[in-house]
C-alpha cells in the first residue's frame, strides 16, 4: 500500500506542478490545489500508516495504547487542509475578479501593467 | 584650519536658507569666502618658504589611524591658492553671468562643496582623508556639470564623468591601501621614509598601475580623457573652474604629491612619459579642428594636462620646476580663456568660431584680457608662459633618453597649442565685426575685469617672475624633489638652443594659423579616427553592458511565474536526483509494508485517473469535478487509515471547494492551449521527474527510523493534562491552541478579502457585468 501511495503522491506532485506551468490562471490554482493534496498525503505517508486504530482514547482508559495513528501528522494535516482551503478560495474569488476586469485568464497579459506588450 | 577646509561645507549648508537672498543681487558676497580663504593662505607664505610645513592635526577617527591632519607645505600651498584665487574670480564671475537664475543658491551650494573638497584634498596628509576629498571632488563635480539638469546632454556628461572619476577613485583607494599595508603609515609625509621599502615591494608595479589610473582618470589623460570635453556642457564659470585650477589639475596634484614616495623608477618615468606624451599631442592635434570655443579649450586643457604629467615623468629637478611653473602658467591663462568664452558665449549666444569675429570694436577691455592669455598660452614674451615654456624645453633638452624625440613632441605639441590659443584668445575680436553683433555690448564689469586680471597677472609673472620664485615655486618644487637645486626664474636666458625652439614654436604656430587654417575644415581622416576613439569605446562598452544586463534580467528575472517555477523545480530536481543517484542505495523494505485490499485498490485507481483526467481535460467544470473526486479519494484513504478527523475535515473543505469554483468560475471561457506541444512536453517531463523523484524520496524515508518521542507524549498526556479523548483534537485546540487561534486569525483575513473582492465595485462598467 506504501508503494502505491507514494506512486499516487508523485503522481498528485507532477500534475500539480505541471498545471502551475501553464498559463492560464484557473490551471495555476487547480494545479495548487493538487500540489496541496499531494503535500498532506505525503505528510501522511510520511507519519505511518495504520489501519484501524484512530488515536482515540477509549472510554475505559486514559491514555492510548500500543499501536494507534500518529496523531501529530494528523494535526499538521488538519491545519494545512484549512489553511489551503483559506488560500483556495481567495485565489479563486481573485481569478474571477481578474477576469472581469481584464477580461482574460492568460498570465502572460496581465504580467505587465504597461498597455504595450512588446516588453 | 579645519574650519577653513570645511567652511565651503558650512557655507554649502546654509546657502539653502538663504536662497532667495541669493539669487538677488547681493550673490557676490559669497564671493568673500574664497577671498577670505585666499588671504587666509597668503599668510602661510612666510613660514613656507622658510621651509618649515606647518602640520596640524585633528582627529577624527584615531583607532583606524584616519584623522584631519593637514599639511600646508610648498605643493599644497600653491594648489590651495589657486583653488581660492581662481576661486575668487569664479564666484564673483558668477554672480553676473548666473544672474537670475532659478537655481543661483544651488549651484553656489555646489561650488561651496567643490571648493572645500578641493581644499581638503591638498592639503590632507592622511591618504585616506585625502581620497574622502577626492571622491568629494567628483561627487560635487558631478553636481556641477549636470547643472543644467534639463537638458539630457548635460545629464549625460554628468554622469560620464562621475563614471570615469568614480571609476579612477576605486583604483586610488586600492593604491593606497596597498601603500597605506606596505608603508605602516597613512600619512604621506612620514612614507618618504619608507620609500625605499615601497619600492622594492613586489605590489610596486600595481601599487603605480592603480594610482595611475586614479590620476589619469581625473586629470584627463588618454584613453579616460573623453569625459572633459564632454564636461563642457557646464556652465561656463563650472569649466573654469574645474578645468583650469582644481579638479583636472587634482590628478597632477597627486603624482606630484607621490613622487617623492613613488617616483623615480624607471617604471614610474616611462610610464607616465608615454601616456603624458602621447596625450599632449593627441589632444592638441584634435584641438586645432574644432570649431566651438569650449571644445578647443577643453582639448587644449587635456594637452596641456598631457604635458604636466609628461613632465612629472621626466622627473629631472628641471622638468619638475617646469611643471610646477606650467600649473601656475596653465592655472592663470586657461581660467581667463575660459572666462572669456562665457563673456562671448553670455553676450552673443554663440561659441561657434566661425560666426565670430571683430568683437573687439564692442568689448575692448575683454580682447585684452584675450590677447594677454593667448600671449602666455602661447610662450610668447614677455608673458609668463614664455618663461614656463622655456623651462619645459630647458628640461626635455636635458632629458636622458631620447632628448631629441621627447623637444620634437614637445616642440610639435606647442605649435598646435599656438594654433589653439590664437583661436581661443584672438580669433573672435580679430577681423569685422558682423551686424549681427553689433548691439553687443560689454557685460557687467564683474565679468570682464577677472579675465583681465588673470591676463595682467600673466604679463606681471613674466616681466618680474621672481615675485613668486620664493615663496611658492620654490617650496613647490621642494616638497615634489627635496633634493632639488637652486633655481632662478627669469625671462631672458639669453641666446641658445631653448631660445631658438621657442622661435621655431611661435614661427610654426603663426604658419599652421596663416596658411593651413585646419579649424575651417576638418578633413575627413580625422573625423574617421574619432570612430575608434576611446569615447566611443566607452560608450559601446557601456551600452553592450546595458544590454547584457538586460539580458540577464529578462533570462534570471523575467517577471514569468511559470518561468520562476520551472528554474526551481527543474535545479532542485537535478540536485536531488544526483544526490540520491550517487549516496543513496534505494530500495524497498517490504515487511514494512503494508498489504493492499481490494477497496483500497479500486480508490487509488480512481485517485490516479482523476488526477490525469484533471491534466488533460479540456472543460473547466469538468476539471473541477475531478477535483472533488480526488478530494474524496483522498478523505476515503484517511478513513482506511485510522484519521476520521482528517477524513470529515478533508470532506467538507473539499465540498466547499467544488462549489466555490463552480459558482465563480462557470461564467469564465473555455480552456485555451496558451502554448505549444514543445512547451509541454517539457513541462511534463520535468514535472514527472520531479514526482517520481517524491515518490522515490518518500519511500527512502520510510526505511529510516523515525522519533515518536512527541507523539507519546501527546498520547500519554492527552487525557491527563488536557482532558480530551480524541488526541488530534486536544493537540490543535489545546498543545498547539495559539497556532490554531492564528490560523483562524489568517482565515478571517483571507475570507474579509474574499468578501472585499466580491463587492469591490471599480467602475461602473464592473456594475454592468
Amino acid at each position: 500500500m506504501e508503494i502505491i501511495l507514494a506512486v499516487i503522491v508523485g503522481l498528485l506532485y507532477a500534475s500539480g506542478i505541471y498545471l502551475m506551468l501553464r498559463r492560464s490562471l484557473v490551471k495555476l490554482v487547480v494545479g495548487l490545489v493538487l500540489l496541496g493534496n499531494g503535500v498532506n498525503l505525503l505528510i501522511f505517508l510520511l507519519g505511518g500508516l495504520v489501519r484501524g486504530k484512530p488515536p482515540l482514547i477509549p472510554d475505559t482508559a486514559t491514555y492510548l495504547g500500543q499501536v494507534y495513528a500518529d496523531p501529530v501528522p494528523q494535526a499538521l494535516i488538519l491545519t494545512a487542509i484549512v489553511i489551503s482551503f483559506g488560500l483556495q478560495s481567495f485565489a479563486i474569488v481573485l481569478i474571477k475578479r481578474t477576469y472581469v476586469v481584464v477580461n482574460t485568464d492568460d498570465m502572460d497579459q496581465i504580467h505587465s501593467t504597461e498597455e504595450d506588450d512588446d516588453y | 584650519m579645519l574650519l577653513a577646509v570645511l567652511s565651503g561645507f558650512i557655507v554649502a549648508s546654509f546657502v539653502p536658507f538663504l536662497g532667495k537672498l541669493l539669487r538677488g543681487k547681493w550673490s557676490f558676497l559669497l564671493t568673500a569666502l574664497p577671498l577670505c580663504l585666499f588671504l587666509y593662505f597668503l599668510n602661510f607664505i612666510p613660514q613656507v618658504s622658510a621651509n618649515k610645513a606647518a602640520l596640524i592635526s585633528y582627529e577624527w577617527v584615531p583607532s583606524m589611524g584616519i584623522n584631519f591632519n593637514f599639511l600646508v607645505d610648498g605643493l599644497s600651498l600653491l594648489f590651495a591658492l589657486m583653488i581660492t584665487g581662481i576661486g575668487t574670480l569664479v564666484f564673483l564671475y558668477t554672480s553676473a553671468y548666473m544672474k537670475g537664475d532659478r537655481y543661483l543658491d544651488r549651484f553656489y551650494g555646489y561650488l561651496c562643496i567643490f571648493m572645500g573638497a578641493m581644499l581638503g584634498m591638498v592639503l590632507s596628509d592622511n591618504i585616506f582623508t585625502l581620497f574622502i576629498f577626492w571622491e568629494l571632488t567628483s561627487i560635487s563635480s558631478f553636481f556641477l556639470i549636470g547643472y543644467n539638469n534639463e537638458n539630457s546632454d548635460s545629464r549625460k556628461s554628468a554622469l560620464v564623468s562621475l563614471a570615469i572619476t568614480g571609476l579612477g577613485g576605486f583604483f586610488l583607494l586600492g593604491a593606497f591601501a596597498l601603500i597605506g599595508n606596505i608603508s605602516g603609515t597613512y600619512s604621506i609625509n612620514e612614507m618618504i621614509g619608507s620609500a625605499d621599502a615601497l619600492k622594492g615591494n613586489g605590489l610596486y608595479p600595481v601599487i603605480i598601475a592603480f594610482l595611475f589610473i586614479g590620476a589619469f582618470s581625473k586629470s584627463a589623460q588618454y584613453p579616460l580623457h573623453f569625459w572633459l570635453p564632454g564636461a563642457m556642457k557646464a556652465p561656463t564659470p563650472v569649466s573654469t573652474y574645474l578645468h583650469s585650477a582644481t579638479m583636472v589639475k587634482a590628478g597632477i596634484y597627486l603624482l606630484a604629491r607621490f613622487t617623492p614616495v613613488l617616483g623615480n623608477v624607471p617604471a614610474w618615468n616611462n610610464t607616465l612619459m608615454i601616456f603624458g606624451g602621447f596625450t599632449m599631442f593627441y589632444a592638441a592635434f584634435h584641438s586645432i579642428f574644432k570649431r566651438d570655443l569650449k571644445e578647443v579649450l577643453a582639448y587644449s586643457t587635456i594637452s596641456a594636462l598631457g604635458m604636466l604629467v609628461f613632465l612629472i615623468g621626466l622627473g629631472t629637478p628641471d622638468a619638475l620646476l617646469a611643471a610646477t611653473v606650467f600649473i601656475i602658467v596653465h592655472a592663470l591663462y586657461k581660467a581667463s580663456l575660459f572666462l572669456i568664452t562665457g563673456i562671448i558665449d553670455h553676450e552673443t549666444g554663440t561659441r561657434d568660431l566661425a560666426k565670430l569675429s571683430g568683437l573687439r570694436k564692442v568689448m575692448m577691455p575683454v580682447a585684452v584680457a584675450g590677447a594677454l592669455a593667448m600671449l602666455s598660452n602661447s610662450g610668447i614674451p614677455p608673458s609668463f608662459g614664455f618663461v614656463g615654456k622655456d623651462l619645459i624645453y630647458a628640461s626635455t633638452l636635458g632629458s636622458e633618453l631620447g632628448a631629441a624625440l621627447v623637444t620634437g613632441v614637445a616642440v610639435i605639441t606647442n605649435i598646435l597649442l599656438l594654433y589653439s590659443s590664437i583661436l581661443a584668445g584672438i580669433r573672435p575680436f580679430a577681423g569685422p565685426l558682423p551686424d549681427a553683433y553689433k548691439t553687443v555690448h560689454l557685460p557687467d564689469w564683474r565679468m570682464w575685469v577677472p579675465p583681465l586680471l588673470l591676463g595682467v597677472g600673466s604679463l606681471l609673472l613674466g616681466v618680474f617672475p621672481g615675485l613668486i620664485e620664493g615663496g611658492i615655486v620654490g617650496p613647490a618644487l621642494l616638497s615634489i624633489d627635496p633634493t632639488a637645486p637652486a633655481f632662478h626664474l627669469q625671462l631672458w636666458h639669453g641666446f641658445n638652443v631653448v631660445l631658438a625652439l621657442s622661435a621655431a614654436t611661435i614661427g610654426g604656430g603663426l604658419l599652421l594659423y596663416l596658411l593651413f587654417k585646419p579649424s575651417v575644415g576638418q578633413p575627413a581622416w580625422v573625423a574617421g579616427l574619432s570612430a575608434s576613439s576611446p569615447k566611443n569605446i566607452a560608450g559601446y562598452l557601456s551600452r553592450k553592458f546595458r544590454e547584457l544586463a538586460h539580458l540577464w534580467t529578462s533570462l534570471s528575472q523575467n517577471g514569468y511565474l511559470r518561468i520562476y517555477v520551472l528554474v526551481i523545480i527543474s535545479f532542485l530536481t537535478v540536485l536531488l536526483a544526483y544526490k540520491s543517484f550517487t549516496e543513496v542505495k534505494f530500495y524497498v523494505e517490504l515487511s514494512k509494508v503494508s498489504p493492499l485490499t481490494s477497496a483500497e485498490m479500486v480508490v487509488m485507481f480512481i485517485l490516479a485517473a482523476a488526477v490525469i483526467y484533471v491534466v488533460y481535460t479540456p472543460s473547466r467544470l469538468a476539471a473541477v469535478a475531478a477535483m472533488g473526486v480526488i478530494g474524496y479519494c483522498i478523505c476515503l484513504i484517511f478513513v482506511f487509515y485510522s484519521a476520521p478527523d482528517l477524513a470529515m475535515t478533508q470532506f467538507a473543505i473539499d465540498t466547499l471547494t467544488v462549489i466555490l469554483f463552480v459558482l465563480v468560475l462557470y461564467r469564465l471561457p473555455k480552456y485555451i492551449h496558451y502554448s505549444n506541444w514543445l512547451i509541454r512536453i517539457r513541462d511534463g517531463v520535468i514535472s514527472l521527474f520531479f514526482g517520481t523523484l517524491i515518490t522515490i524520496l518518500g519511500l527512502e524515508v520510510l526505511n529510516e527510523p523515525t522519533s515518536k518521542e512527541t507523539t507519546h507524549f501527546f498520547a500519554e498526556n492527552s487525557y491527563a493534562l488536557a482532558k480530551g479523548k480524541n488526541v488530534v483534537n486536544v493537540i490543535l485546540v489545546d498543545f498547539r491552541g495559539v497556532d490554531t487561534m492564528i490560523e483562524i486569525t489568517v482565515l478571517t483575513i483571507a475570507a474579509m478579502g474574499v468578501f472585499a473582492l466580491l463587492k469591490l465595485q471599480l467602475n461602473k462598467y464592473d456594475q454592468e457585468l
